[in-house]
């Protein structure tokens, strides 16, 4: 299937269309909600599921040198990219040290939903991937945090009332949505295939159905943040939301090549380092960096990034890891 | 009925700050406060709306606390040492009680 066929294919499934309908009632202001409560739990399930199957298939592969490569890489890259990315803010936007560091972070992060999103889409494709992606995505979510305070914080002297990098850290690495994931990662590498099976109707039969209904809410979310956020945007801000994605899966595609991944394994890292967090990094910056604006890195994360990999970015990152599988 | 003079600090901060502010009030000794969730607002950068968030950042919660006007002060320290930062609004009302021992 070439590029053209993929990206058609990926835009009418369930899971963007879905999206799409939450993009559009939040731009036509439709009363369509989601509950806040309902919103937390969607994303606890989706992150149990997607952890738990990660840690059986680990189980049953066991510990490679090939997956603490790939890890090794993931923490390299999400250390790297903020780097790039604020250079490139700082070069060609006029957005100031803190919110260039802020949104930069943003993207050396990764975004679970899109990984999942993207996993179902590789499944769909009858792909197989390793399972210790899971834990790829776990390690890669925290290290763009500290690149980018780094960043902000270079040539600044320590301002009065600024938090140690120490509770920023424990808080960050206790994140709810990372003690979810890594502990359902573990969970499921205890236990394995008969773990697996015992709860296999509960985290595998329904999952593509809740992962419609909480695309359904980012979609509500990203149309709301567009309508109210699009104003904080200027043009070369807006095409970083586009091009810092292409950038990273290139950067991504490079790393891996020598790593002999899978097809469907390397479509998901790259998918990793191209995705854009907007749960444990946005939370992270309005307490590390809290003078960033978040209306400028949460409309750009949630309302141009999120759309453009779930929609077309997935489907070109496959097609690269053609290029870069063993 | 007697009542009593007292001051009530009603703090909106964003909820990744919560923990934090928390702590602080601890620190500063007051007898008790209660944390209320916020739906929705607007502020200086629009509107904002806690539903259908399923991350932390972009939710507003409230914290109200009554104190005695004598330890008003250091309570305020404190809640400024967190809220300088962060958005958010400090208000601090008069208001009477009914037990004084409790505040």
């Amino acid at each position: 299937m070439n590029l053209f066929e993929l990206a058609a294919q990926n835009l009418l499934s369930p899971m963007v269309l879905f999206f799409a309908l939450g993009l559009a009632a939040a731009l036509a202001r439709s009363d369509l909600t989601v509950p806040e409560a309902v919103a937390k739990t969607l994303a606890l399930y989706l992150m149990l599921a997607i952890g738990f199957k990660g840690g059986a298939e680990v189980a049953a592969g066991g510990v490679t040198l090939q997956m603490i490569g790939v890890m090794g890489v993931g923490i390299v890259l999400s250390f790297l990219i903020p780097v790039i990315g604020f250079a490139l803010l700082r070069a060609f936007s006029r957005l100031s040290t803190v919110d260039a560091a802020a949104v930069a972070a943003h993207y050396g992060s990764i975004s679970i939903v899109t990984f999942i999103a993207a996993t179902e889409i590789v499944r769909g494709q009858g792909l197989p991937f390793e399972g210790y992606i899971v834990a790829v995505a776990a390690v890669m979510e925290t290290p763009a945090i500290l690149s980018a305070l780094l960043l902000a914080r270079s040539g600044q002297k320590a301002k009065p009332g600024r938090e140690g990098l120490g509770p920023l850290l424990h808080e960050v690495g206790l994140n709810g949505s990372v003690v979810m994931l890594v502990g359902s990662f573990l969970i499921g590498w205890a236990t394995g295939a008969k773990g697996l099976a015992t709860i296999a109707p509960f985290i595998v039969d329904p999952f593509r159905g809740v992962l419609c209904l909480f695309l359904l809410d980012m979609g509500l979310v990203a149309g709301r943040g567009m309508r109210e956020g699009a104003r904080h945007l200027s043009p070369p801000v807006l095409g970083f939301g586009i091009v810092m994605p292409l950038i990273s899966a290139a950067l991504a595609t490079l790393a891996i090549w020598p790593l002999g991944l899978s097809p469907g394994g390397a479509a998901l890292f790259i998918t990793l380092a191209a995705s854009a967090s907007y749960i444990a990094v946005p939370a992270a910056m309005r307490l590390a960096l809290p003078e960033a604006r978040p209306a400028i890195y949460l409309t750009l994360s949630l309302g141009v990034t999120f759309p453009f990999n779930l929609s077309l970015g997935i489907p070109l990152y496959l097609a690269l890891a053609g290029l870069a599988a063993g | 009925m007697q009542t009593h003079l007292k001051k009530r600090v009603e703090i909106v901060v964003e909820y990744p700050a919560l923990k934090r502010l928390l702590d602080r009030l601890d620190r500063a000794q007051v007898t008790g406060y209660t944390v209320i969730p916020a739906l929705a607002g607007r502020g200086h950068d629009g509107a904002w709306s806690s539903e259908g968030l399923a991350g932390d950042a972009g939710r507003m919660v409230m914290v109200i606390c009554i104190t005695d006007p004598a330890r008003l002060d250091p309570v305020l320290d404190e809640v400024y040492a967190v809220v300088a930062r962060q958005i958010g609004i400090v208000a601090v009302s008069d208001v009477q009680v009914i037990r004084s021992e409790h505040f």
